[in-house]
C-alpha cells in the first residue's frame, strides 16, 4: 500500500512539474507545481487564480488545523502547509487572488441550463437553497466565500459530493447542510454550469 | 385597493380557520403537512437565515428572523408570493410553503433569541439612537420608536429591528421603493415606511441601522 501511495505521489509530482514555470519565486513555485502555471489548476489541484484572498487564507488554515480532511487535502495539503507561517499564507493568498482566472469550461454543456436554475433559485420543494445568495450573481464569491465560476467540473463535483459524505464537516458552514440536500444529478448540473462561468 | 383587500380577506379567513381547526383537533396529521415537513422546512430556512435564525451575510445579507413578529413574517411571505416585495429567490421559497406551515414557521422563529450576528460600526450608534428615539423633525422623519417600540421589538405587523443585520438594514432602507410595495394598486403596509426611508440620507440610514443592529 505504502509503495503504491509513493508511486502515485511521485507520478503526481512529475505531472505537476511539467506544468510549472521557471521564473516564479520559490514559495509561489511550491504552489504552482501542482496548481499549475499562473495558478490555473491542474488535474486534481483546483485553480487558485482569482480566488478570494480571505477564502484562500481560511482554507490554508483549515489544512493546517486538519479540519479540511478530504482525501486529497490529507494527502497533499496537510503536509504542504505544515511549515507555512500565517504571514506567508496571507502573502500567497494575496498573490493568487490577483491573477486573472480562466474558466475550465469542462462540464457537460447539456446540463448548463438545469445547473443555472438550481444555482440561482435552488429547488424549494426539495429544500435545496439558492447558491447565488451567498456566492453572488456571477459566482464571483465575496470575502471568505469562494469564487466558483470557472472552477474545474471534477473539482466542483468532488467537493459537493464529499460534503454529503461527511468530509470537511467543521468550519465550512453552511456547505455541509447545503450539499446534503443535493442529488448526484443536481451536483452534476451545478458543477457543469459553474465550470463555464467566466 | 379595497377590492384587493377583500380578495385577500377571504383566503386569509379560510387560512386562519384552517390553522385553528388543525390546532383544535390536536393532531399534526390534521394538517396536510405534518410536523416532519415543518421540521425539514425549518432546517431549510436556517441554512440561509442562520442555525438560530440570527441571519447570515453571504453575497447578499439574509435577514435575522429570530424574535421577529409572526404576523410580519407571514405578511412578507405573502408579499413575496404576490410580488409586492420583489425577490426572485424568496418568491420561489414562499411558493413552496404550504399555507398551513406558515404559522408554525413564524412562531418557531419568533421564539428564538440569539445575540446579534451582524452589528454595524459602534461609533455610529449614538447618533443613530437619537434618530431612533427623536426622529428628524426638520427632514420629516418620524421617531422610529413610535412604531417599532423603545426596544425595537416591533409588534403585530410591525417588524422587530433589534439585532437585525447591519448590511441588511442599510440595503433595505436604501432601496425601499425598489423592493417593497411593488405592483401598482396592490394594498401593502410597506407604504407606511416609504416616505421615512426616502427622507433619510445615506449617513442617517447607516447611523440608525448601526444603532438597532446592536440591540438585543
Amino acid at each position: 500500500m505504502r509503495f503504491i501511495g509513493k508511486k502515485i505521489a511521485v507520478a503526481a509530482l512529475t505531472l505537476c512539474a511539467i506544468a510549472a514555470q521557471a521564473d516564479e519565486p520559490a514559495e509561489i513555485k511550491n504552489c504552482t507545481w501542482c496548481h499549475g502555471t499562473s495558478g490555473q489548476g491542474v488535474s486534481t489541484a483546483p485553480r487558485l487564480a482569482g480566488q478570494r484572498h480571505r477564502y484562500i487564507e481560511k482554507q490554508l488554515a483549515s489544512f493546517y488545523q486538519h479540519t479540511r480532511d478530504n482525501p486529497f487535502s490529507r494527502q497533499f495539503m496537510w503536509g504542504a502547509v505544515a511549515a507555512l507561517s500565517p504571514q506567508s499564507a496571507r502573502e500567497l493568498a494575496d498573490y493568487f487572488s490577483t491573477l486573472p482566472p480562466k474558466a475550465a469550461s469542462d462540464g457537460d454543456p447539456g446540463l448548463v441550463e438545469t445547473g443555472k436554475t438550481i444555482y440561482e433559485l435552488g429547488i424549494p420543494d426539495s429544500n435545496v437553497v439558492s447558491c447565488l445568495v451567498c456566492h453572488g450573481p456571477n459566482a464571483e464569491g465575496v470575502r471568505e466565500i469562494p469564487r466558483l465560476g470557472g472552477l474545474a467540473y471534477s473539482y466542483l463535483k468532488r467537493r459537493l459530493a464529499q460534503w454529503g459524505e461527511g468530509y470537511h464537516a467543521v468550519g465550512a458552514y453552511p456547505m455541509p447542510r447545503v450539499a446534503r440536500s443535493l442529488s448526484p444529478n443536481e451536483i452534476d448540473a451545478l458543477a457543469s454550469y459553474l465550470s463555464f462561468i467566466k | 385597493m379595497k377590492v384587493t383587500g377583500l380578495k385577500w380577506a377571504l383566503p386569509t379567513t379560510v387560512l386562519a380557520l384552517a390553522v385553528l381547526a388543525a390546532g383544535s383537533s390536536g393532531g399534526a396529521n390534521a394538517i396536510r403537512h405534518g410536523r416532519q415537513d415543518v421540521e425539514a422546512k425549518l432546517e431549510y430556512c436556517k441554512t440561509c437565515h442562520g442555525l438560530w435564525g440570527e441571519g447570515y451575510h453571504g453575497y447578499f445579507a439574509m435577514p435575522r428572523l429570530a424574535g421577529q413578529q409572526p404576523r410580519y413574517i407571514e405578511n412578507q411571505l405573502r408579499a413575496f408570493i404576490e410580488r409586492r416585495r420583489s425577490n426572485p429567490v424568496m418568491f420561489n421559497v414562499a411558493h413552496s410553503l404550504h399555507p398551513s406551515m406558515l404559522a408554525a414557521l413564524a412562531d418557531h422563529f419568533h421564539a428564538l433569541n440569539p445575540p446579534p450576528a451582524g452589528i454595524g460600526p459602534q461609533r455610529l450608534a449614538a447618533s443613530g439612537k437619537t434618530i431612533y428615539e427623536e426622529g428628524i423633525p426638520e427632514a420629516n422623519v418620524a421617531a422610529c420608536l413610535a412604531c417599532h417600540g423603545l426596544e425595537a421589538r416591533g409588534g403585530d405587523e410591525i417588524p422587530r429591528l433589534a439585532g437585525q443585520l447591519y448590511p441588511y438594514l442599510v440595503k433595505t432602507l436604501t432601496g425601499w421603493e425598489k423592493q417593497r410595495g411593488q405592483g401598482a394598486g396592490k394594498s401593502d403596509t410597506s407604504a407606511i415606511m416609504a416616505p421615512t426611508a426616502h427622507n433619510l440620507t445615506q449617513s442617517q440610514i447607516a447611523a440608525v441601522a448601526a444603532y438597532v443592529s446592536h440591540l438585543k
